[in-house]
Order: C-alpha cells, then structure tokens, then sequence
C-alpha cells in the first residue's frame, strides 16, 4: 500500500470562478503528506488555510500545478469517480454545517451518509439506525446527553463538537479540519483538540487541522506548517520551528490591519523540506 | 450623539473627498427613475382609469347587483347541490395537485442547481449534466407559459366535460409553478449544510434528506399548501368551462342573476380559503 496521501507541486489555487488574469490565492505550493500524519497549518487571516484544506478536500479544483491523492491525480478523473474518493476524506468546515433544525442524533450520522444506500439513508430518518455510534461520537467531546437535542438549542461550541463527533463517525482516512476551537473556551480546546488527536492516531487516520491557538499547534503538533499571503513559509518539524519564526510569520498583520505605516519585513526563507 | 463623538475619534467628514458617500446610491436612483418611466407606457397601454370606478352608472349598476346578493339562498335543496360542487372542487383540486407534486418533485431535483455533483471545487458543471438540467428548466417554462384555463379548454375536448379535464390540467400547470418555486426556495435557503455533505461524499439524494430538507420543509409545505388553495381557485374557473365542481354552479348562478345563490357560493369559497389558512399554519407551527 502507497504511504503517501497527496503530493502538491507548484500549485495555483484561484477564487471560484474567477478569471484567469486574477492572482492565485494559493501559489506555488509544494506538499506531501503521508498517512498517519498529524499536521497543523498555522498563519494570519486570509493566509489561504482555508483554502488550502479545501483544495485537499477535493471541493476546490486547482489551477496550475500538479495535485495528486491517494497516489492519482483526481482532476482527472470523472465526476463520479472523483465524488467516490471523496468518501475518503472528510472535511470540517469552520462553521459547523448543521441545519438548526435538525436532531444532533441525525446531524451527528450524518457523517455515515457516504457509507449508505439511499435506502438506509430514509430508514435512518424514520428511526436513527446507529444511535449508540452517534452516541460514543459524542461521549468523545462530552455531549453524550445531547443525543436527542436539537441543533438550535445548541451553543456555538456545542454545534462545533457535533460537527466534530460527525467526523469520527465518518470512515474517512484523512480528517481535515478547519479551525475545530474557535468557538470553545482554553480548557475545553485543549481538551477536544487531544481527544481529536488521540481519535485519528487510534484509527491510523491522517490529520490536517488549521488552527489559530499557535501555543496550542505548537504543543500538540509533530509537524507544523506555516502560511501566508497563499504561500508556504515554513513546513517544519516542532522542533525546528523557532520563535523568530513564528513572530516573522504574524509580523506586521497586527500593524496592516489598522492602518499603520509598518517597516517592510525581511522573510527569511525558512522551509524545511 | 455627543456621548458617541467623544468616545469615538471622528474623521473629518467634511474633506471634501467624498469617501463616506454611499458608492451604491446613483445606481439605486437611476434604477428606480428608469422603473417608474418603464411603468407608465404600461398603465396607458391597460387603459388603467380607476375613476371610471365611480361614475353614477357604473356605481348604480353595481349596487344593483351588490343589493341582489341579499338574503343569500338557503334552500334545503339548493345547499345539497352546493356541499356535493363544494366536495368536487376539493377533490379536483387535492386530485390534480397531488399529480402534479408527483410531477413536479423530480423536475425540482433535476432543475436546481444545489444537489450538483460535478460542479463541485469547478466552474461550471459537465456538459452533460448541464444539457439535462437545461431541458428541465423549459419544460418548466412550457408547462407554466400555458394557463390552466387552456390546459383546461384543451383537455375538455380529449376526455369530455366533467372533473377529469380539470384535474388533469391542474396537474400540467400546477406541476410547472410548483417545481419552479420549490427549486427556488431550496436555492435560497442557505445551502452550508447539503454543500458539506456532498464534499464529503454523500449522493444527491442523500444531501437532499440529511441537508436541503430540514432548512427549508417549512417553506416547501406552506408553499404545496398555499397551492392547494390557488388549485381550489383554479378549479372553479374551469369549472365555468364545463370542468365541474362550484365553478359550474357559479357560472348558472350568474347567468341567471341569481345574486343570492351567487353570494352562497362565495361564503363557501371564502371558507375554503380560509381552511387552507388555518391548516397552513397549524403545519408552520408544529414544524418550527
């Protein structure tokens, strides 16, 4: 069995439906991830993470640049084959995508949905068929209780651990995660970021997670990526990245912000692979 | 307002720069300036003279017509006749609607955009994919362009006076209205939650259950409603073209002046509607 899950060259993202004139959003990108790794993308607002974990979700199609996964290369394929690969993943977005309206119990198997039949599907609405897998999904992050709630009845940070529980039940091989705490308070982060962790390493199962928290990246991470302005600044180790770097990373956003002059930034070229 | 200038630092707004004009504001006008000249050829073409209302003989003559509505007739046998029409336009109308959501529902799936697969991460959809949903838009069109009155016309000559004629052109002209707006209401309803599942592998279908449905039932049920009520409307105008139901007895009632049978008629009307009200809002309420 291949080890390597994507392999990323020179690779140009754009806006949906942009022209072709218009700059990338991702640029130049080179990546290679293998299964079972655990990686955390780390960098300022609007620095393309967002993107990034789309694009390895298959749901945005790159425009330059060689883009492959599980060892193929799926803008290649056909729709269909492409959407079958696409069991394979499972992307969180940073909004949780849960319809207010909905029972946790159905939101959380919803995370089943690519492994059934239409048919299982329906019966599962008529009477929630793995209630117990919904469950231990939820016991992970401490919201066992909530089985039967609906969605709006939820706190922000409620919805973001079932959207979370919807990922475990999911048999998806790489779990990327877009921001998973940004609703939650320190302890409860750390708490759900380890329980996530401790889910995807269990099951073999490789993770991409962006995050905001860099102690918390930095503490829980083996493999950090840095980003900005589209670009990789550095993909290194936790050990080879340094404070220097960190601070060159988020230098001067504070500053572009709100306007003030800012000295120009020397970004030393910091890649480790 | 003076609490506010003092906490917060104001810039000059007076510079003469123009940076806190609204930049949407000169479309917004022009817009609105080209709709009211666009509307007056229409009002002239319409011959729209609502004074002509309220000229002596035209307000006579209603009164006339009006004062004949009083008392409305009550005849034991009259009221029998008026039950039985009452129960055939609720039948033609749940008849031909149900055909028609058994129409329109695949048209709906196939005509919105959202349960797309192949658009995914792209552009633009296959060309295949893009051909069919095209189809189904016009055949949306065709079935709307044409009135139910015509549907109705027409089908009175195929299958002969009576109901049928009337539940079958509910069925054609209802099914076109219905998938168009039911494609629109799952269009604007925010479309997070079917998009996440079918990123993530789920089938159309699927995301239609799991994703689509639980946003917007409420809307979709309220409107299929609200066309029941249009559908008892519908019925009674064909019913005056020989389709059956109140429609029909409305029709004699009128030709022959009758301004009382005419006034029973619509109190039954107006309690239909208003049935169609109240069940509308039970439904929005237990499904909230």
């Amino acid at each position: 069995m291949n080890d390597s899950i994507y392999r990323l060259r020179q690779l140009c993202v754009r806006h949906a439906g942009s022209r072709p004139d218009t700059p990338c959003v991702l640029k130049d990108l080179d990546l290679d991830v293998a299964r079972g790794e655990q990686i955390v993308i780390i960098g300022p607002s609007g620095a393309g993470k967002t993107t990034l974990l789309s694009a390895l979700a298959l749901a945005h199609q790159p425009d330059a640049g060689s883009f492959e996964a599980f060892g193929g290369r799926p803008w290649q394929l056909t729709s269909s084959e492409r959407h079958a690969l696409r069991r394979r993943i499972f992307l969180a977005p940073q909004a949780p995508p849960l319809p207010p309206r909905q029972r946790v119990v159905t939101a959380v198997l919803a995370g089943k949905l690519p492994q059934w039949s239409l048919w299982q599907a329906i019966k599962s609405l008529v009477y929630p068929r793995q209630a117990v897998l919904a469950y231990a999904a939820l016991e992970v992050f401490n919201l066992g209780e909530k089985l039967f709630a609906r969605v709006d009845r939820l706190s922000g940070g409620e919805r973001q651990r079932v959207s979370l529980a919807r990922l475990l039940v999911a048999d998806a091989e790489v779990l990327l995660v877009d921001e998973p705490l940004s609703a939650l308070d320190p302890r409860l982060a750390r708490h759900t970021l380890a329980r996530l962790q401790q889910e995807a390493a269990r099951r073999g199962a490789t993770l991409i997670c962006s995050l905001h928290q860099i102690e918390l990246a930095h503490a829980q991470f083996a493999r950090i990526i840095g980003m900005r302005d589209g670009r990789l600044q550095f993909d290194c180790p936790r050990a080879e990245v340094t404070q220097a770097m960190l601070a060159t990373l988020y230098a001067g956003t504070d500053e572009e912000a709100f306007g003030v002059e800012q000295p120009e930034v020397e970004i030393a070229d910091a890649r480790c692979r | 307002m003076n609490s506010l200038k003092s906490r917060l630092p104001m810039p000059a707004a007076a510079d003469g720069s123009g940076r806190f004009r609204d930049p949407a504001w000169r479309r917004r006008l022009s817009w609105t300036l080209l709709g009211l000249v666009l509307a007056w050829p229409l009002l002239v073409a319409t011959q729209f003279k609502p004074w002509q209302l309220f000229d002596a003989t035209s307000l006579d003559a209603t009164l006339k017509f009006l004062a004949t509505f009083l008392p409305p007739a009550l005849q034991p046998g009259f009221l029998l006749e008026i039950l039985k029409a009452a129960w055939i336009t609720i039948a033609i109308a749940t008849a031909g609607l149900s055909l028609a959501l058994l129409l329109a529902i695949p048209l709906t799936l196939i005509a919105t955009t959202r349960l797309s697969i192949s658009r995914i991460g792209r552009a633009r959809m296959n060309a295949l994919p893009f051909v069919i949903r095209q189809c189904a838009r016009w055949v949306l069109v065709i079935l709307r362009s044409v009135p139910e009155l015509v549907f109705a016309l027409l089908f009175v000559r195929i299958v002969g006076l009576g109901p049928t004629a009337g539940v079958l052109a509910l069925t054609l002209a209802y099914a076109g209205l219905a998938a168009k707006v039911f494609a629109e209401i799952i269009e604007s309803n925010e479309g997070e939650a079917a998009e996440a599942l079918l990123q993530n592998g789920a089938g159309r279908l699927q995301a239609l259950l799991y994703g689509v449905l639980p946003g917007c039932a409420t809307e979709l049920v309220s409107y299929t409603v609200y066309r029941w009520e249009c559908a008892i409307r519908g019925s009674v105008i064909m019913g005056m073209v020989g389709a059956g139901g109140l429609g029909q007895q409305l029709d004699t009632s009128m030709k022959m002046l009758n301004g009382g049978e005419v006034a029973t008629i619509l109190t039954v009307f107006v309690a239909l509607v208003a049935l169609a009200d109240v069940l509308s809002a039970r439904l929005r309420r237990t499904m909230a």
